[in-house]
């Protein structure tokens, strides 16, 4: 069965179809790479799925049940977590501060306990602090620890967001555009890491990206999209030799 | 330079940073427990400045933690001290009966602000709890019945668990002592998963709500703990000032407020404390100058008219948020950094740069 699937996704704002009707699917233990020009619909795709935009037509099922009009906080419950184009970090808050924070999805204390700190609290936060330690291992986030998002240069922001994303322990991690802004040993840093979550955690992985050695590199599927239209998909290699996707790219009339 | 060992995750989650730290707060505590002695033409003077640390307290959970700047403050203020007095003067409950079931009621009325203010951001809530303010003052002035409308309410001196609170020096304590353990529970709350996600929502709500944040809770929350530690601060406050009339309870009270937190320094429990003792000395400051301005051409029957302070005030924040946005507590970090890296400090570390990044923002 797959992870996740998406059924003739479409939305429209305004008179503009960003989305008309999209399908694809994602099978557990993938990395599945959307790719497209400018404005074909990939970041709309993951918006879509976290739940800032509505569908106007399509179905989202995620483990066999439909996440189509779950509340948006709802979403990371459920084992989806996400990295954002533009970073969207908690600028003012220290790097520890930000990966506590993808434990939200977890939190387990009440209001009046936390007022008071008991025990129960403190056990909790330890328990937190650990799983994020362990995340910190994982991406090599050690000497960030307790430094300032804003003090940090751009590729290790784009890590920590990562890491906060993997932070909430989810069963699907979208990526969008993990590369953007990186430097080449950067995005090829970013490509073993891509793999690792896969192979070391099991974690699936959706990604939007335009760098196309790091697709060839870590994606097990190819999806192709253009003015909000599935036009080829299949490995990279296929994807990349499709005609229509030369179009789509390059222009032309073939 | 000192720096931090650490060695355990439970080093974390306490309270203090270090011992040393620890040992500040404690010489800290003792001063205050011994200050009255040292001045005690002073008392009644500081513990009004404890009263206005308890109301920064409260605007810095919203303001400075999570990024909802309210301009209504003064009507929780006033809602926390009606209530109080109304439960203990007319209904005769007991002191800390009342004051808790006024921290009910202004939390209650916290929420009711908070719920339409979820669709709104920025200057527009602003706006919208100024208008609330400006709602609950009219009720203050018109519901007779409860609040004595514009005639006023006399207020007795506390009296709790039987032992009068009549006396400077024991009412000094009695604020002191609520506003150490507000100041605790606040600082509980934001080292725990509530506060992180008061701060996720203030500096990205897209992201906080991708991580699971339940944005509409959250605010719910930060307006209700907010509202009831300032129904608490109302409660003394009426003790305090001994007499309500509406027209305390006024927007200039409100700017005065958010004055409080701009100028002590948002996004930090010392900013709040470090606003209030400003907020409190400004008066004297400024009742000083009045006194020492020349009489040249009637400059001196100028600014000897009322309703200056109002304009003071308002340049006084504008002054803050252009050259020292972080407030007295940002200049007192800048000034230890100076002391700690000596002879190397640059300037440059707290240059503020502009950012490209976030054009794209979602909204």
């Amino acid at each position: 069965m797959s992870l996740l699937t998406a059924e003739d996704l479409a939305i429209n704002f305004g008179g503009i179809s960003a989305l008309a009707g999209v399908s694809f699917a994602v099978e557990p233990g993938q990395v599945l790479t959307i790719i497209g020009p400018n404005g074909a619909g990939k970041t709309t795709i993951f918006n879509l799925l976290s739940r800032i935009y509505e569908p106007t037509r399509g179905r989202l099922v995620f483990c066999g049940e439909d996440v189509t009009s779950v509340p948006a906080h709802e979403i990371a419950r459920r084992g989806i977590a996400r990295t954002f184009q533009n970073i969207e970090l908690f600028q003012h808050a220290s790097v520890l501060q930000n990966l506590l924070l993808g434990r939200h999805a977890h939190k387990r204390s009440r209001f009046f306990e936390e007022l008071l700190f008991l025990p129960r609290v403190r056990a909790l936060e330890l328990q937190h602090r650990e799983a994020v330690e362990t995340v910190i291992d994982f991406l090599d986030l050690q000497p960030y620890r307790d430094s300032l998002i804003v003090n940090l240069p751009y590729g290790v922001r784009k890590v920590v967001e990562m890491a906060r994303a993997l932070c909430t322990q989810p069963k699907l991690l979208l990526l969008d555009e993990p590369s953007s802004g990186l430097s080449v040993e950067e995005t090829e840093d970013m490509a073993f890491w891509i793999q690792d979550i896969r192979t070391l955690l099991g974690i699936t992985v959706l990604m939007v990206e335009h760098d196309m050695t790091l697709v060839s590199a870590v994606s097990d599927r190819v999806v192709a999209l253009n003015y909000g239209r599935v036009i080829a998909s299949g490995t990279a290699r296929e994807v990349q030799a499709h005609p229509d996707v030369v179009k789509a790219y390059l222009g032309g009339d073939a | 330079m000192r720096f931090l060992f650490k060695t355990s995750y439970a080093q974390e989650l306490g309270l203090f940073r270090d011992n040393v730290q620890r040992n500040w707060y404690v010489a800290l505590f003792a001063a205050l427990l011994v200050l009255p002695r040292v001045v005690p033409d002073y008392v009644g003077d500081i513990s009004l400045v404890f009263i206005y640390g308890l109301c920064g307290l409260s605007l810095m959970v919203l303001a400075g933690y999570t990024g909802l700047v309210s301009l209504g403050h003064a009507a929780f203020l006033g809602v926390g001290a009606y209530a109080h007095v109304y439960f203990v003067h007319d209904l005769g409950l007991p002191w800390i009966v009342s004051a808790a079931l006024a921290c009910v009621l202004t939390a209650a009325a916290g929420v009711l602000v908070g719920l339409p203010a979820l669709r709104m951001t920025g200057v527009y809530l602003t706006i919208a709890t100024l208008a609330f303010a400006l709602i609950i003052q009219e009720v203050f002035s018109r519901w007779d019945r409860v609040t004595g409308g514009l005639k006023g309410k006399p207020v007795d001196k506390p009296v709790l668990f039987g032992v009068s609170f009549a006396h400077d020096v024991a009412f000094y304590f009695l604020c002191l002592a609520f506003l150490i353990g507000a100041l605790w529970l606040t600082a509980n709350l934001l080292k725990a998963p509530t506060g992180r996600a008061w701060v996720a929502i203030r500096d990205s709500e897209i992201a906080a709500q991708s991580m699971g944040v339940n944005l509409a809770l959250y605010k719910t929350m930060a307006f209700a703990y907010s509202a009831a530690l300032m129904g608490l601060a109302g409660a003394l406050f009426a003790h305090k000032i001994g007499f309500l009339a509406p027209d305390i309870f006024s927007v200039l009270l409100s700017i005065q407020l958010l004055l409080m937190v701009v100028v002590g320094g948002l996004g930090s429990l010392h900013g709040a404390v470090y606003g209030a003792v400003f907020v409190a000395i400004l008066p004297v400051l400024i009742s000083q100058a009045r006194d020492s301005v020349p009489a040249w051409q009637g400059l001196d029957r100028f600014v000897k008219q009322p309703g200056l302070e109002p304009g003071l005030f308002g340049l006084i924040l504008v002054l803050f948020i252009l050259f020292e946005p972080l407030g007295i507590y940002g200049r007192w970090l800048k000034i230890k950094i100076y002391f700690s890296l000596f002879p190397l400090y640059k300037r440059a570390t707290f240059r503020r740069q502009k950012t490209y990044m976030r054009s794209e923002r979602l909204r």
